[in-house]
């Protein structure tokens, strides 16, 4: 009765206008539809593009800086150091302790009016000098000692100068001795060596990146040494020696929360174990690295345990059939076929570990430190707790400052996440 | 002699007694008849294996005692420059002499120039003599524990010795203990947070912590200072969490990440998704320190703007809406990346059947795909929003701390993460309420994103199976 009802029925008149609209109904919706789609990804990556323009406009003037010719004398009575000092096996102790601040003060003075233009740890280049060539002592020389905030902005042209002096943040008589400055020819904008040299300042014009690149590297070398002898143990045990008990269950339920746990918790954890219970020493990279690496080992677990998965059991098959040990089979050739895969996957968990920041505030990292950090105990800071520590400053010149700081982030970020998908594309098999 | 370099002398000894060893086990191959694996000296293992037993036995024991000693060197030094103190001025009570000890620390070390209590000075001296004659007793222990532990491995070497089997009992014990550390670690999560919670619980009451509306988390310092009773209701923080990451920041996320992912996997040709994914991809590694600053510094202020132009007139500079906003784009990959192995996983006869139908491309995905897809997708969802709730950098520089009860996007609120941060970074003693209110703020969180996580984990591997 069915077949007969459909029988019946006259076959479907396609060119119909009604079925026409219908189909163009159809036909419209579809390419809406997709539309969307494509509009989705576009926003998301004018999102990117919109983000990484911000943070280049504003960051790539962050890398120069402004300074002031001034004319200093070397006065050794005026720094307070014996000549014959300088000659002795303590020259550099001896130079250390100078007073360039008065020697820089009768340089500035020289100013005269513009005297008011030069930053206050101006004194800083001044020693660096007079150290690396101590000939200078007595002598007069013309040297570029960097301007104050205010002026290097100046010259970067920050300030909208048609306002009113009250909106636009600096004053008239900071515009007319930078005017002066500048027709005299005693300024100059250059590429800033205190950026990439210094450590954390106060003052905009005299902080740098490198103390923090260092806290960083200190952190990660902590993390990795950690992190990845223990994240492959457990992955070849889980994946290939662990029997399926309640047990082992236990373990993966763990790895597998460990690594969605919000990084905030490890460092609650790191504060209330590390520091409050081991009295390890606050704003340390070695704490930092090992709160790190709790956070990291898990992704690395994951990881290899995916890679070793991938290395087919005929391999296995092979090695066990001649002979070898379950471990030798293993360790001897399972690892190596599986370790590009491992590997990967542990710089992708060291690439977040280098610009996570929560944890490292939690256990002092953003305390601030003026000096690079040379061990493992000193107090540091990290790059991405330094982009946290600036942004939060009021002083107008560390908006570019913090903007230059993402950018350094950004960039070894690119180079571990491509070093990841180069080993990826070039030594990974397929089987 | 610190630790370190006794521990740095004794692997140089293994790396001796390796040597030594493996010479050993060459020899034993040349005697006669033990070159082959035929007559009765034949050699069980190869001499690498000799060499590895020999050089653990010199390294385990001695790096065990090492280790014992140095945690409970502190405490047995401390006792004997305790004893030193006069006994008129010797600090009484447990807690003046940790204090104590840190003084005479800070002054060995040279972070104090001068110590404030005057027994400290000699103190320090008696401190650094003890140090290294005890040290150098445990160098000389662990020293004398190497030597004897690789004589008897050595003793041991013989053709028919199982040296191989010994030394894969150790790597399958160091296996064993490394994978101990995922459970050590979630232990030491949740018996930190719990031990720290509770001590909070004893001070605030915890119905009040998870009903109360209020949060000022001063507390007075002194006993007649005003306005700082210190309330610890945490409902404004909870809401301002659900407000931000699991309300605004999905409104941009779902949508977009889904729709994405439908793009990438239904339409787009092979080699724009091999541009458009890791694009993708690079949204998802961007740092999340950098999220906040571009929220902080771009989006709060346009979002400040459009509220006064809307006649707002309290529009703060800190919303909850740019804070979402950015958070929701931070999340679209991770959004987008589990709609798309949803997406993938639904068979493709499914898809052909519809469109054999005669369905279009889009009528096949939202009838067919999407539908089938759902739980995965919802899963998917699930381990967003614990993201989204976790996420701390950007909900710190725009979100703002004013703990405000409101449905407002324009206005400030703030979240358990942003809390948590400004409770422990300020100065403030360990024991106050203020600073424990920030565990107790943890185990909340912890435990909330572990019921989301292993919800979503068991939904999305159910959805996998089921289209095994």
């Amino acid at each position: 009765m069915n077949s007969a009802q459909v029988a019946s029925r006259p076959p479907t008149d396609w060119a119909s206008p009604k079925m026409r609209t219908r189909i163009a109904r159809r036909y419209r919706s579809e390419s809406i539809f997709r539309n969307l789609g494509l509009f989705a990804l576009v926003l998301a990556a004018s999102f990117l593009a919109f983000l990484l323009f911000t943070v280049v406009r504003d960051g790539w003037q962050g890398f120069l800086s402004t300074d002031v010719k001034i004319s200093i004398t070397y006065d050794p009575a005026v720094l307070g150091i014996d000549p014959a000092a300088t000659k002795g096996p303590n020259a550099q102790a001896a130079l250390q302790a100078g007073d360039f601040q008065a020697v820089m003060a009768a340089g500035v003075a020289k100013l005269g009016d513009e005297a008011d233009t030069v930053s206050e740890g101006a004194w800083l280049v001044l020693r660096k000098q007079l150290m690396e060539d101590p000939a200078l002592l007595g002598k007069t020389v013309s040297v570029w000692v960097p301007a104050k905030s205010t002026i290097d902005l100046l010259a970067k042209g920050k300030f909208d100068l048609s306002k009113p002096e009250l909106e636009r943040g600096v004053s008239d008589a900071d515009v007319a001795h930078f005017n002066d400055l500048k027709k005299a020819g005693l300024l100059r904008t250059g590429f800033s060596r205190i950026f990439i040299t210094g450590a954390d300042s106060t003052s905009p014009e005299l902080a740098g990146i490198w103390g923090a690149t260092v806290g960083s590297l200190l952190t990660l070398f902590v993390t990795l040494s950690l992190a990845f002898p223990v994240g492959v143990l457990s992955a070849i045990y889980l994946e290939e020696f662990a029997k399926r008990n309640r047990w082992t269950d236990l373990i993966e339920v763990s790895i597998n929360n460990l690594a969605a746990v919000p990084s905030i918790i490890y460092g609650l954890l790191g504060l209330a174990v590390f520091l409050n219970f081991l009295d390890m020493p606050r704003s340390a990279p070695v704490v930092g690295g090992l709160t790190l690496a709790l956070m990291t080992f898990p992704v690395i677990v994951i990881a290899g345990r995916v890679a070793i998965k991938s290395v087919p059991p005929s391999i296995r098959d092979a090695a066990l059939g001649i002979g070898a040990s379950k471990v030798q089979v293993v360790f001897q050739h399972v690892l190596p076929l599986a370790l590009p895969g491992i590997l990967t996957g542990t710089i992708i968990g060291m690439a977040r570990a280098l610009g996570e920041t929560a944890p490292l505030l939690m256990i002092g990292m953003r305390a601030f430190v003026s000096d690079t950090p040379v061990g493992l105990t000193s107090p540091a800071t990290a790059l991405p707790v330094q982009v946290f520590l600036w942004s939060d400053d009021v002083a107008r010149g560390f908006v570019e400052k913090t903007s230059a700081a993402i950018m350094v982030l950004l960039v070894f970020l690119l180079l571990m996440n491509s070093l990841a998908i180069y080993l990826r594309n070039k030594y990974e098999r397929r089987w | 002699m610190s630790l370190t370099f006794i521990s740095l002398l004794l692997i140089g000894l293994a790396l001796v007694g390796y040597f030594i060893a493996r010479a050993k086990g060459r020899a034993l191959t040349a005697l006669p008849g033990g070159t082959a694996r035929t007559g009765t000296a034949a050699v069980h293992s190869r001499p690498a294996y000799h060499g590895a037993f020999v050089a653990l036995w010199v390294a385990l024991p001695a790096l065990a005692l090492l280790a014992g000693w140095a945690v409970v060197s502190e405490g047995v030094i401390a006792s004997r420059v305790l004893s030193t103190v006069p006994a008129a001025t010797r600090p009484a009570t447990q807690l003046d002499r940790d204090a104590f000890m840190s003084e005479v620390r800070g002054v060995v070390n040279g972070e104090i120039e001068e110590a404030f209590n005057p027994d400290a000075n000699p103190a320090a001296k008696v401190y650094v003599a003890t140090k290294t004659n005890y040290n150098l007793l445990a160098g000389a222990a662990a020293a004398a524990l190497a030597a004897l532990g690789g004589l008897w491995g050595y003793s041991r070497l013989r053709p028919d010795f199982r040296a191989r089997t010994a030394v894969e009992k150790v790597v399958m014990w160091t296996l064993i203990l490394a994978s101990l550390v995922a459970i050590l670690t979630t232990f030491g999560i949740v018996l930190s947070l719990l031990f720290e919670s509770i001590r909070f619980f004893q001070k605030v009451s915890i119905v009040e912590f998870l009903t109360g509306t209020t949060w000022s988390p001063q507390t007075a310092i002194r006993a007649d200072q005003v306005g700082s009773s210190g309330s610890f209701g945490a409902v404004p923080l909870f809401w301002g969490t659900i407000f931000i990451g699991a309300i605004i920041a999905m409104i941009v996320a779902i949508p977009l990440g889904l729709m994405a992912a439908i793009y990438l996997t239904q339409y787009a040709h092979a080699r724009a998704r091999r541009i458009l994914k890791p694009l993708l991809e690079i949204l998802a590694g961007v740092p999340t320190v950098v999220y906040g600053f571009f929220a902080a510094l771009v989006v709060a202020p346009a979002v400040r703007d459009f509220a006064v132009s809307l006649g707002m007139t309290n529009a703060s500079s800190e919303s909850a809406l740019a804070a979402g906003l950015v958070m929701g784009i931070m999340i679209i990959p991770f959004v987008s990346s589990m709609a798309d192995d949803a997406i993938t996983a639904v068979p493709q006869a499914m898809r052909d059947g519809s469109l054999a139908m005669g369905a279009t491309t889009s009528e096949t995905i939202r009838k067919v795909l999407v539908p089938a897809a759902l739980p995965g997708i919802v899963g998917g969802v699930l381990l967003a929003v614990s993201r989204a709730i976790g996420e701390t950098m950007i909900v710190v520089m725009a979100a703002g701390l004013a703990a405000n009860l409101t449905a407002n996007p324009f206005q400030s609120v703030t979240t358990v993460t942003a809390q948590i941060v400004q409770l422990l970074t300020g100065d403030q003693e360990f024991d106050s309420a203020k600073t424990l209110s920030a565990f107790a703020l943890g185990l909340v969180l912890f435990v909330i994103t572990l019921l989301l996580n292993i919800y979503a984990l068991a939904v999305v591997k159910r959805y996998r199976e089921a289209y095994e």
